[in-house]
């Protein structure tokens, strides 16, 4: 259904709500795309006009800095009018449905919606039920989908590590209940990674995991040996009221990423983490800050790839586009 | 049309038209993709001292609604800063004036330049805009189906002229 749903009849990006079932061929597009973006916000005036008199409308129903505020720049950098919505404050307390409030913001001719909510599927609704000029990209969707997020941790890994064909990446924390690593390793799988480990305490790991294309691992000294790229989860402290995992030393003294377990990846191994981090719960503050850390190039990367993919999917409606694209300048 | 271009003479005309620039020290910005081949040579032919720059305006086309991304954006680089420079802006086919217009925003996104010289390998009717090139390598004239593209760059650089129907 999503697949229906999150492309064209010419079979083109309409909505951006998941990686799965996303092609390589899709994929490394907006890598591609993202990678022309980097260099405007490089320039001293960090603007282009693609999306101009466009307005996007970032509508939260989650609290998220960091996320909302990559989006507000990107589009900002698209220049495109913006509008940031954090909706468990607003309509919705007073009884108004998604919806509604969706059909509310379209009414004032909005093209984007940049949608967050905590329960999985929310997304998928509200682009199920817009029309066909609105698009929706998925800022997470409780623990179904973060593929922003994905996007920009390959980007990040193929500007660092290049092809994905030789390389062993593994995603360490909580799986079970991670949007970012559902969605990171559906992308690692579509770019052909050698080898996709997830590191956690068996009562993190979903059941019959391995279904995932994943190698499970709860030894986190055998499961980062000889890896190229660490990929850490925020762990969520109601997890522990829950009882999943003993205390914070106690995760942190057997699954913490320190010095000492980052010297069993490959020397050269680069750390990610989607942030925020909890330094001393999951990440040491000597590896969030050293020299292998690309956890900052991971939030500047974030700005390029959200650029690129409302650039892709806020392009032109499906019956002019294809034959427009065979020619590189229309105008000359 | 013209069949037997000698894409080696134009180039050297524009040349040698830019000459008079030269004591401006000017800064030379090739727009992708053909421009950036013809800037090559002519940055070559004039021993410009600052490096070639490139801008690739897709992000600036007015026609982004209409066409969407081009998938092989290739990144803008204006290796030095522009400000009160004199640019030589180069491009291979001057046509509608859409490319032009659509560079010299990209290139104010970067700075005031002091002046902008246009110069082109072929300029052709077409003009949709109030676009002239200071320098021309070669006047062509072909009819509104047609269609200038400039190939086989960086090396060989040969225009092709192609029916574009309607």
């Amino acid at each position: 259904m999503t697949q229906g749903l999150q492309f064209d009849s010419q079979g083109r990006l309409k909505h951006f709500l998941t990686i799965e079932g996303l092609s390589r061929r899709t994929i490394l597009e907006i890598l591609d795309t993202a990678e022309s973006f980097i260099s405007v916000g490089q320039r001293e005036i960090k603007k282009v006009p693609l999306l101009r008199g466009k307005t996007v409308v970032n509508l939260f129903f989650e609290a998220s800095t960091r996320t909302r505020t990559t989006f507000e720049i990107a589009a900002k950098r698209l220049s495109a009018d913006v509008i940031n919505l954090a909706i468990s404050t607003s309509s919705t307390s007073k009884g108004e449905t998604l919806l509604d409030t969706v059909r509310n913001l379209e009414a004032m001719h909005t093209e984007l919606f940049v949608v967050r909510h905590s329960l999985a599927g929310a997304a998928h609704l509200i682009a199920s039920h817009v029309p066909p000029h609105v698009h929706i990209i998925n800022a997470g969707d409780g623990a179904h989908a973060h593929p922003t997020q994905a996007m920009l941790d390959v980007f990040t890994i193929r500007s660092h590590k290049g092809e994905f064909e030789k390389l062993k990446v593994a995603i360490v924390g909580d799986i079970l209940h991670s949007r970012v690593a559902r969605s990171q390793i559906q992308a690692l799988n579509a770019l052909g990674a050698a080898e996709v480990r997830v590191i956690a305490p068996k009562t993190l790991l979903p059941t019959a995991v391995e279904r995932l294309r994943v190698v499970p691992y709860s030894d986190m000294r055998r499961g980062l040996e000889d890896v190229d790229v660490i990929m850490m989860l925020r762990l969520q402290r109601e997890r522990m009221r829950g009882a999943l995992i003993p205390s914070e030393q106690e995760y942190f003294r057997v699954y913490g990423l320190t010095p000492e377990r980052l010297a069993r990846a490959k020397p050269d191994a680069i750390v990610m983490h989607p942030g925020p981090m909890n330094r001393g719960l999951e990440i040491d503050s000597a590896v969030a800050d050293g020299s292998q850390s690309v956890i900052l190039p991971q939030v500047t990367n974030g700005i390029a790839v959200r650029m690129a993919i409302m650039a892709l999917i806020l392009g032109p409606p499906a019956e002019v586009r294809p034959a427009a694209r065979r020619g590189t300048r229309a105008t000359a | 049309m013209n069949p037997a271009l000698d894409i080696e003479a134009a180039i050297e005309r524009m040349a040698q038209s830019l000459h008079g620039l030269l004591k401006r020290q000017p800064v030379m910005v090739g727009i992708h993709t053909g421009g950036v081949w013809v800037a090559g040579r002519l940055h070559r032919k004039l021993g410009l001292a600052d490096p070639l720059g490139t801008l690739d305006i897709s992000f600036y086309r007015d026609d982004f609604t209409r066409i969407g991304m081009n998938p092989q954006v290739k990144a803008s680089n204006l290796p030095v800063a522009i400000d009160d420079r004199h640019v030589i802006l180069v491009d291979d086919v001057l046509h509608t004036g859409r490319t032009i217009r659509a560079a010299l925003n990209e290139i104010f996104d970067y700075g005031r330049p002091a002046s902008v010289t246009l110069a082109v390998l072929i300029e052709r009717p077409g003009r949709e805009l109030p676009i002239e090139a200071q320098v021309v390598g070669e006047h062509v004239k072909l009819a509104a189906r047609q269609h200038a593209k400039l190939v086989g760059g960086p090396d060989k650089l040969e225009l092709t002229i192609q029916e574009t129907g309607g």
